[in-house]
């Protein structure tokens, strides 16, 4: 029991059957498991990636070709026709101005949006975890739990609010609107990112004798970027892909894309051109399709980050 | 009387980085043995290799004489407890112990018979309708051996079980697992970076370091003479003295000039000409006063700093322009500045070659 | 400690500021920050709320000017076929979607975890359609099962002519239509989110249950699951808080046809408030939506926090 072994030296090993196992385990590359579990990833990958391949193969179509009736055909003469004719010249509603118009009222819309809802909610954060006041986690209590209303229950008194402020029906109406309803979700974000910072830089600050907003831009801001890059995904695809808050509060003249999208393929007159539809729908979906590829798993962490509830 | 569990040839890369490398081991029935090592230097790897977790790359291992290296975790006879416990957080403590065995289909009265010795062992009987989250960290630690215990094996494997508890709950149940084995008798490998664990409780210790078992003995001959500078510095708290300097024949000359003889010291193997090398003294083998005075080496030293401990007091003096630290019984009066006779023999030291870091 | 003196306003007595000036100006930044917020919440959700559910008590036909009628809208609202079809449609599509959301999304984040290659990739497949519209998903799919020229269409110029799949212009299966779409959207987000979950269970766990010998099957059924049980939640009351919301989606894809057969209240309460000239049954369906969110909510709530006391 108390032999002084060395490495060389060792008892013989066991005499073993014929094939006698060493190293690694012998494993086939081919086995029913992984052929089950690539076969149901690759068939679900083909639902969801159908769409996708029909919206742009139709887009590319001529009419006649559409006629033929096989959506899984890819384009023979593919042209962007279809394109230019959604961009400039297709018809929403009572003018014939193409979707180019609402790209614009959805950039409009969009960026104001975002820069504002962000702010303050950061702020609200902010203030939320290193100022806390009487009454402030109520505020943010009710806040959360009014994120759960369904929309409907504001819609009109809403309106009737912007209609007194004499903004209904214009950008300022669905920017505000916007605002108001991404700050739960948002607050919540900064709220729990600021939360998970160390105290200590806050409290050397405030020994130092900086104030709310000096702490907030010098310190706080610095270090979120991680954060404000969620918060950024997440609005700008929700504002983007908006469609009741903009065809209630903007007015006409400002519908964002998704709305025009809409009118143009719903509400057309006379046979309806699909590959103008087709690519309308491109059109509309390459913007927040774009912020997707891009950012990538910044993208993931965003739609995990506006699972976590408290 | 074959051995419990032998290891041959045992290879493991991950990538281009080779985590073990042809590590032989033999662990007889019954033995306690420790994989003792820094964090990194492959002992959990070499755990989870045993318990089949982990493919290895090359090699071979046998449990109860069997070659169990292409075989499944449950199949090669062994239990497992690991450092964060992973009970079942779900299930109740009797839920967390049945579960294995209800699902290879064991009988009801089997399965009750197994988790009642367990329980009575491990002493968790009033527990058995918890759930882990209402147990405290000892609690859940004997519930997890507990989990090992019924599976009626061989061969237990613990990966740094105490490592997660405090330092009062560690040394109880240590103690705890000590019985456990002089109870069970089965063989037990243990994983730990902790050395006060590893010379408590091993019949013997493997010091590894990068992959490689660098000495495989019984704790006493560990302690008292490692085979290399690495063992003879990782082992021993406060840290082996260490004396650079040359031996010539049988004396050794420390870099400052201070002279040795040696000649008590039991030499491997008689070396030629002078070569550089490394003299240890651990703390406890240096004696203060008139038991100085009887050693071969003795010399004056002034005492720069004292450590009180409680059981006995730490001091920081200098032969040469070395620190040197001994330990004297707490009853001794020293103090700052004074200057004392210390002095060691040779015999219960450890010489290595500067060149090889090998023990002469 | 943020205390900043103001000066005395002409006319104020005071020489010593009351507790309710005190309490005012205690931290007076924090607050001034975080007005717009309080704001929101007094006039936006809670007050609008307020208003809605008192103004659904009065007969307000083009302006909210009507007079206190009790609950005659609601007697009213239960008495139209087109809103009871909506609630039945809404119960009909919520289940399905939820429960298939919620096991095609754990299903694929099981399938994912199984240490696969390519698994960024998939995930990337799965989870775009979740960056998209709703009206564009709608659109989309609207094109797909046209009868003619779409899916169903094109398996009969190929040969197969029995197939059908013109679920958009049948009344019985329109709803099966918007679940197709609605769960292409949606099931991804759950599988993201399943796959958190899975990925927060310790690995230590698994190794356990590896020498204990259980199968992964039933790993997973019986201790991973189980440990999932925030995860599930939390899926749970995002599907089900969007399904309510379902709005867009109707209205790219059906506009709620044929005829009536895929109305959902949303819409109801949109027809009525802004087209159709009766904004006391737009109110009324509006709180009974908000009802029934609450309904659902209570319990959660009571769940989540009633047991460990007011969590901040």
């Amino acid at each position: 029991m108390s032999q002084i072994s060395t490495m060389a030296g060792v008892t013989p090993a066991p005499t073993g059957a014929a094939v006698e196992p060493r190293g690694p385990r012998p494993k086939p590359f081919f086995t029913p498991r992984k052929i089950i579990i690539y076969s149901i990833l690759v068939m679900f990958s083909l639902y969801y990636l159908f769409p996708l391949y029909v919206m742009f193969t139709t887009s590319l179509k001529t009419m006649p070709e559409i006629r033929f009736g096989n959506i899984f055909s890819l384009p023979t003469a593919p042209s962007f026709d279809a394109w230019v004719k959604a961009w400039t010249s297709a018809c929403t509603g009572l003018t014939c101005e193409g979707l180019a118009p609402g790209f614009w009222n959805s950039v409009k819309i969009t960026i104001p949006s975002t820069i504002i809802s962000i702010f303050i909610a950061a702020v609200n954060g902010y203030a939320l975890i290193n100022w806390r006041f009487k009454g402030s986690e109520i505020f943010f209590a009710i806040l959360i739990f009014g994120s759960f209303i369904p929309y409907q229950v504001f819609l009109y008194p809403l309106v009737m609010i912007t209609r007194e402020m004499g903004i209904f029906g214009s950008l300022q109406a669905v920017i505000i609107v916007h605002t108001v309803f991404g700050m739960p979700i948002l607050t919540l974000l900064f709220r729990n990112y600021f939360a998970s910072l160390p105290q200590e830089l806050f409290k050397a600050a405030r020994v130092d004798g900086a104030g709310f907003w000096r702490i907030f831009f010098e310190i706080m801001l610095p270090m979120s970027l991680p954060i404000f890059v969620v918060a950024l995904i997440l609005q700008v695809t929700g504002i983007w892909n908006d469609f009741l808050f903009g065809v209630v509060f903007a007015g006409t003249q400002n519908y964002p894309m998704t709305v025009q999208l809409n009118n143009i393929v719903n509400s057309a007159q006379g046979t309806p051109e699909y590959n103008v539809n087709m690519a309308a729908t491109v059109l509309t979906g390459l913007v927040p399709l774009a912020v997707y590829f891009v950012s990538g798993k910044w993208f993931v962490r965003g739609v995990a980050a506006g699972a976590v509830k408290g | 009387m074959q051995n419990s569990v032998s290891i041959r040839d045992l290879s493991l890369n991950f990538g281009s980085v080779k985590v073990l490398q042809h590590l032989d081991l033999d662990i007889a029935q019954g033995e306690f043995i420790v994989l003792l090592g820094p964090s990194g230097c492959g002992k959990s790897t070499l755990l989870n290799c045993i318990a089949g977790l982990l493919d290895v790359s090359d090699g071979q291992i046998f449990i109860g004489g069997k070659n169990v290296t292409w075989l499944e975790p449950k199949d090669r006879g062994i239990g497992m407890v690991f450092q964060s416990y992973a009970l079942y957080p779900q299930m109740t403590v009797e839920r967390n112990l049945s579960f294995g065995l209800r699902v290879a289909g064991m009988k009801k009265d089997e399965v009750e018979r197994r988790v009642a010795r367990a329980a009575e062992i491990l002493q968790i009987e009033p527990l058995l309708d918890r759930k882990p989250a209402n147990l405290s960290g000892g609690q859940r630690q004997r519930v997890a051996i507990g989990r090992a215990l019924v599976r009626d094996v061989d061969v237990f494997l613990f990966d740094e079980p105490l490592s997660n508890l405090d330092a009062k709950l560690r040394s109880d149940l240590r103690v705890e697992i000590k019985r456990l084995h002089h109870r069970l008798k089965n063989t037990m490998i243990y994983v730990t970076h902790d050395q006060i664990e590893a010379l408590t409780l091993a019949d013997r210790i493997a010091v590894m370091k990068n992959g490689v078992i660098q000495q495989l003995s019984d704790p006493h001959t560990i302690y008292n003479k490692p085979v290399n500078l690495y063992v003879a510095g990782f082992i021993g708290s406060p840290q082996m003295n260490m004396f650079e300097g040359t031996l010539e024949g049988t004396t050794f000359t420390t870099a400052d000039g201070t002279v040795v003889s040696v000649d008590t010291y039991d030499f491997a193997a008689p070396s030629n000409g002078p070569i550089q090398a490394v003299l240890g003294v651990r703390p406890e083998h240096i004696a203060l006063g008139e038991a100085a005075a009887a050693m071969p080496f003795s010399i004056d030293a002034e005492i720069e700093i004292v450590e009180p401990m409680g059981s006995d007091t730490l001091a920081w003096t200098k032969i040469g322009n070395k620190a040197v630290t001994f330990r004297c019984d707490s009853d001794v009066v020293i103090e700052t500045g004074q200057m004392v006779r210390i002095g060691f023999d040779p015999a219960r030291g450890s010489i290595f070659s500067a060149e090889t870091t090998n023990r002469l | 400690m943020a205390d900043t003196a103001l000066p005395l306003e002409a006319g104020a007595k005071v020489n010593r500021p009351s507790l309710l000036k005190r309490i005012i100006l205690h931290n007076l930044p924090a607050k001034i920050a975080a007005l717009p917020m309080m704001v929101t919440v007094l006039v936006v959700f809670v007050g609008c709320t307020l208003w809605t559910i008192y103004y659904s008590f009065t007969n307000s036909k083009l302006l909210p000017t009507g007079k206190f009628v009790g609950i005659e809208q609601y007697e009213r609202l239960f008495a139209t076929s087109r809103w009871n079809v909506s609630v039945t449609n809404l119960i009909t599509y919520g289940v399905l979607s939820l429960i298939f959301t919620l096991v095609v999304g754990f299903i694929l984040a099981v399938l994912i975890d199984q240490k696969i290659r390519f698994e960024s990739a998939f995930r990337t497949i799965m989870l775009y359609p979740f960056a998209l519209s709703f009206i564009v998903t709608g659109l989309v799919w609207q094109w797909i099962i046209n009868p003619t020229l779409g899916l169903q269409g094109t398996m009969r110029n190929l040969g197969w002519e029995n197939f059908t799949f013109d679920w958009i212009a049948n009344p019985r299966m329109v709803l099966y239509a918007l679940l197709i779409a609605g769960l292409w959207q949606g099931t991804g987000f759950c599988m993201v989110l399943m796959l958190a979950g899975l990925r927060g269970v310790d690995e230590e766990i698994w190794k356990a249950a590896r020498i204990d010998g259980i199968p992964t099957w039933r790993t997973y059924v019986s201790i991973v699951v189980p440990m999932m049980r925030g995860v599930m939640v939390t899926a749970v009351v995002i599907i089900g808080s969007g399904i309510v919301r379902l709005y867009d989606l109707v209205v790219a894809l059906t506009n709620g046809g044929p005829g009536i057969s895929s109305e959902v209240p949303a819409k109801y309460v949109y027809n009525y408030m802004f087209s159709g000239g009766n904004i006391g049954q737009g109110l009324a369906a509006a709180t009974m939506m908000l009802l029934s969110v609450i309904i659902i909510l209570i319990p959660w709530a009571y769940l989540e926090f009633g047991g460990k006391g007011r969590r901040t």
